[in-house]
């Protein structure tokens, strides 16, 4: 999903952080990206390469850490693991799931020179 | 681009990286005189000297995490040091890379271990914390002025502004209302608006798929919606990226229509989750068609349990009181913010008034 715009938001922190530390270059992105997300990490990498192109974070590699999801189940009253989202709860199969970990989407850490 | 104020919000692009290198060298002609200029080196410039400057090493290896995953990555190298990464929740590994440079006696060498040119920066930061950070000044904006916002979305063609219209025309004697359309192109919806009389503003986002918090801070500066007023947004006509992007609403109103399908909340989840409240527009045609209302409601609740749901047809009026109703309640709920605000600053200023008292008694 809009995976463009959003590569626009990492390429805009990248730049903020690489500037305020008076970087020449950036060499790596380390990306967290939760399972429950919406964002494809394929389509992330491709846009990625797109908007670095001809800035400082040009032939940067970027990481990407998929974080498991996680959810509420209201009728079994506990955390399960979601491995998709909207999917049933995989203890009571029952919808009453509420999304609970793996639903940012964050830059973690920058490598600079 | 910003498309309401023209500036590059979402485009800063640093041409050739930050502090660009300038790098002095001198010639001795083979007459004897010497010379010396200065040149900036673009980053992505190659330029190779001969002696005092090594050639880069590329150097590659992986990781294994504690979750199990495994990632391997190449950097190229500039010098001899050594490099930590702080993956958090991740092992810490340092590890020199030596042998495989030679930066003779050039400058390099004066770097101090520890003191590497590469080096890691924590940032922590959620991609779409900037949009939120706008999205929640507009709402706290919205809360101290009593002012219910609602984010209309759906896909192109639901009937968003015939909604909007009919919307209006039932409640704009009762309340006062503004109205922000957004489009890619055109401003043929905010015309539909004032054709009701109410204010209305147009943004194009132009290339843009969505409206963004920002974009919603300069429409409430032109527009200037009145204290306890209905202020009411038509995000762009897509079932998508709207859900990932808060304006700083009350509450997302999705909009579908009985001429699609019934499994659009299943094939579009997002935005039906986000929603608090689902319209199901143009009902007046069901007689007429082999769309299952039930089904449509099942599958949306299936994604969102606590939805709430009003069949409505903006042409026949059917159902739209009990939408107007709701609207009524949501404004009440803002004006009790409104008048809580109001009150807090009142025992604020009755409080300063006290020490003021005070500190001149004292004097």
């Amino acid at each position: 999903m809009h995976e463009m715009s959003l590569a626009e938001g990492v390429l805009q922190l990248v730049e903020e952080t690489a500037m305020r530390e008076r970087a020449q270059r950036v060499k790596l992105v380390v990306l967290e990206i939760g399972r429950l997300s919406s964002v494809e990490p394929e389509a992330m990498k491709f846009c990625f390469e797109a908007v670095t192109s001809g800035g400082i974070a040009q032939g940067a590699t970027l990481e990407i850490v998929v974080v498991p999801g996680e959810g509420w189940c209201m009728a079994c009253g506990e955390t399960v693991p979601m491995g998709e989202p909207y999917a049933a709860c995989p203890r009571c199969g029952g919808y009453q799931l509420r999304p609970t970990g793996g639903t940012a989407m964050r830059v973690r850490e920058i490598e600079i020179e | 681009m910003c498309t309401v104020c023209g500036c590059g919000e979402g485009q800063v692009k640093i041409e050739g990286g930050a502090p660009e290198s300038s790098h002095e060298h001198a010639h001795v002609h083979e007459d004897g005189t010497v010379h010396s200029h200065a040149h900036g080196h673009d980053h992505d410039h190659a330029h190779a000297h001969g002696s005092g400057e090594a050639l880069a090493g590329v150097h590659a290896h992986s990781h294994h995490h504690a979750d199990g995953s495994e990632h391997s990555h190449a950097h190229i190298h500039q010098g001899e040091h050594a490099h930590q990464h702080g993956h958090e929740g991740h092992h810490h590994h340092e590890h020199g890379v030596a042998g495989d440079l030679d930066y003779g006696a050039g400058p390099a060498r004066a770097h101090a271990p520890g003191m590497s040119q590469s080096r890691m920066v924590q940032i922590e930061q959620d991609i779409l914390a900037k949009n939120n950070a706008y999205a929640a000044a507009n709402r706290q904006w919205f809360d101290e002025r009593g002012i219910l916002a609602l984010n209309l979305v759906s896909s192109p063609g639901s009937g968003k502004t015939a909604l909007l219209v009919r919307t209006i025309e039932l409640l704009k004697g009762k309340v006062a209302i503004s109205v922000v359309e957004g489009d890619q192109q055109t401003s043929n919806d905010a015309e539909r608006i004032r054709a009701t009389g109410v204010a209305a503003l147009q943004i194009n986002t132009g290339k843009g798929c969505h409206l963004d918090g920002h974009m919603v801070g300069h429409a409430l500066e032109r527009l200037q919606p009145a204290d306890a007023s209905l202020f009411l947004i038509e995000n762009v006509g897509n079932l998508v990226c709207p859900a990932a992007f808060d304006l700083g609403e009350q509450h997302k109103v999705a909009i579908l229509s009985v001429t699609e399908g019934e499994d659009k909340p299943l094939k579009y989840p997002d935005m039906f989750r986000a929603a608090d409240v689902m319209l199901l527009n143009k009902c007046d045609l069901l007689p007429h068609l082999e769309f299952d209302a039930d089904l449509a409601e099942a599958n949306a609740r299936r994604v969102n349990p606590e939805l709430i749901i009003f069949r409505v047809s903006a042409t026949s009026g059917e159902g739209l009181a009990a939408w107007v109703s709701w609207i009524e309640a949501g404004l009440e709920a803002q004006r009790g913010k409104h008048a809580e605000t109001v009150d807090a600053l009142r025992r604020r200023v009755a409080e300063l008034e006290r020490q003021l008292e005070h500190t001149r008694a004292v004097k």
